[in-house]
């Protein structure tokens, strides 16, 4: 491997120093499932790798009635969903960190580097999407929130500038009679990367019977995770029924632009995301009506 | 060459120091430094779990943690699981049940199955395949793997 200086600071502020500092050649380190072996095999360069688990904001993992849950961008896996109240109340991210790697990789991986890796493929995505997550980013000017389905710009690629990095992930609290789901298609039952993934949230009327709001996300179909508005609004008119999910299904694969590469080609990618789109919403739906 | 780290920790209940570069990873450090070479490397990227200890209790890749990470934490390597008394239960039933050939999965698999025992002592054989998904075996087929932790565990596998 390539020799780089290692850093573990206590603050906030002296990360974003040494970021400031080094630039592009500086990488921040949580868990290190992505940045270490991409290091070791030459994919990404670093001179310096900020470990930030030593900071005290981005180990947080708290939840709140009100303010909704606060997600520390280094908390690892296993902390969510061992929580049992989060578990009940964010079941798409639930879905998503209970799937990602082995346990070996679920005792270090994050959601925010995750999400910072910006992987087109990368499970949590789709699931903060669905749970309408903002980004709490800190950078040498201060802070800004950004909404999730806006961090990724390109593979690899996020949002932050110079000096800046991502705090914490921020879920509103679940509206009333809410159920979310996230799945993915990979070719054995654990330890591989999506081919597609697909999130799904809904929550209904009173009754139960309509939906309020939806939320659709999608993974591996596209430069960057995605956000289908129009596949969402196709649920709004009257209860509903397949048909609803059928007509959603068409618009998310309608707006998947996939690839075709050694995991799946296009069409397949395309046939996939009409299959998971429905699964995903009669989950979302049923766990919408147990709430 | 970038400067070398002093790191302090505790390996097997042991205090151990010892002089990292950044870039060297636990597992480097466990085998190069620390000589302790029951922990293997396979794919060195995080996929097969020859690798596997425990790190303040949690199950780890140590070829995806760095040596420097690791101050002041306490980490068990299957150098570690045996008792002066004897082979821990999981060690006895791998031999019992002959759930390995050439043996380079077999550390990874009997921290990885301590780890699943420590947290749930009587598992089902779903959640044994389950929890062992993350660790690869090129010679046994799995099934006397399985049926050995099982059988550790004091359950009876199924079919
Ligand atoms: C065997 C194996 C299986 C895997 N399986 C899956 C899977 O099923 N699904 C999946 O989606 N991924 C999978 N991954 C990829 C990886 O585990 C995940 O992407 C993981 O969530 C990354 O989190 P981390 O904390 O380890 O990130 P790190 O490796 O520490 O960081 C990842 C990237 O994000 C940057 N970064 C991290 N935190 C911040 C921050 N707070 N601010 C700014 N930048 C930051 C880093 O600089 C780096 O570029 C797998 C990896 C391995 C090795
Ligand atoms: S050597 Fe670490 S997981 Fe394979
Ligand atoms: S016994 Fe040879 S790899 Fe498992």
């Amino acid at each position: 491997m390539e020799p780089f200086d290692y850093a573990a600071p206590k603050t906030l502020n002296e990360a974003i120093a040494l970021l400031v500092e080094r630039g592009d050649r500086a990488r921040v380190l949580a868990g290190g499932t992505d940045i270490i072996v991409q290091v070791r095999e030459g994919r990404r360069h670093a001179d310096l790798l900020v470990d930030i688990k030593r900071i005290p904001e981005v180990n947080i993992l708290h939840y709140d009635p009100r303010e909704g849950l606060r997600l520390g961008a280094a908390v690892p896996c296993y902390r969510i969903y061992e929580d049992a109240d989060i578990a009940r109340l964010y079941p798409g991210l639930i879905d998503a960190v209970s799937l990602i790697g082995g346990i070996q990789i679920q005792s270090r991986a994050s959601v925010g580097g995750n999400l910072c890796n910006a992987s087109p493929a990368a499970d949590t995505v789709p699931a903060l999407i669905v749970h309408e997550a903002r980004c709490v980013v800190m950078g040498p000017a201060g802070q800004r929130l950004v909404p999730v389905e806006e961090f990724c710009v390109a593979p690899g690629r996020t949002v932050l500038g110079r000096g800046e990095l991502l705090v914490e992930l921020r879920l509103p609290p679940p509206r009333p009679h809410f159920g979310a789901h996230y799945l993915r298609f990979i070719p054995r039952n654990e330890m591989d990367i999506a081919v597609v993934g697909v999130g799904a949230a809904v929550a209904l009327d009173e009754r139960r019977e309509r939906c309020v709001q939806a939320r659709i996300g999608l993974a591996a179909v596209a430069p960057t995770p995605l956000l289908v508005p129009e596949a969402a609004a196709a649920l709004m008119d009257g209860p509903l029924t397949e048909s609803h999910f059928d007509r959603a299904a068409a618009l998310a694969q309608a707006a998947a632009r996939p690839i075709s590469d050694l995991r799946g080609d296009a069409a397949f990618r395309r046939h996939l995301v009409g299959v998971l789109t429905k699964r995903a919403l009669r989950t979302a739906l049923q766990r919408a009506r147990e709430t | 060459m970038t400067k070398k780290a002093h790191v302090q920790a505790t390996v097997n209940g042991q205090p151990v120091e010892f002089l990292c570069e950044p870039r060297q990873s636990l597992l480097e450090v466990l085998r190069d430094e620390l000589r302790l070479t029951g922990t293997k490397e396979g794919c060195n990227n995080g996929n097969c779990g020859a690798c596997n200890v425990l790190l303040d209790g949690r199950l780890v890749n140590s070829c995806c943690v760095l040596g420097v990470e690791v101050e002041g934490c306490q980490i068990t390597t299957i150098e570690g699981i045996a008792s002066p008394q004897g082979l821990h239960p999981l060690q006895q039933k791998f031999l019992e049940h002959a759930a390995l050939q050439c043996g380079i999965c077999t550390p990874g698999f009997i921290v990885a199955a301590k780890a699943l025992l420590d947290r749930h002592p009587r598992p089902t054989e779903y959640q044994v395949r389950h929890w062992l998904a993350g660790n690869l075996c090129r010679c046994t087929g799995y099934d006397k793997i399985i049926r050995a932790v099982l059988d550790a565990a004091g359950v009876a596998a199924s079919g």
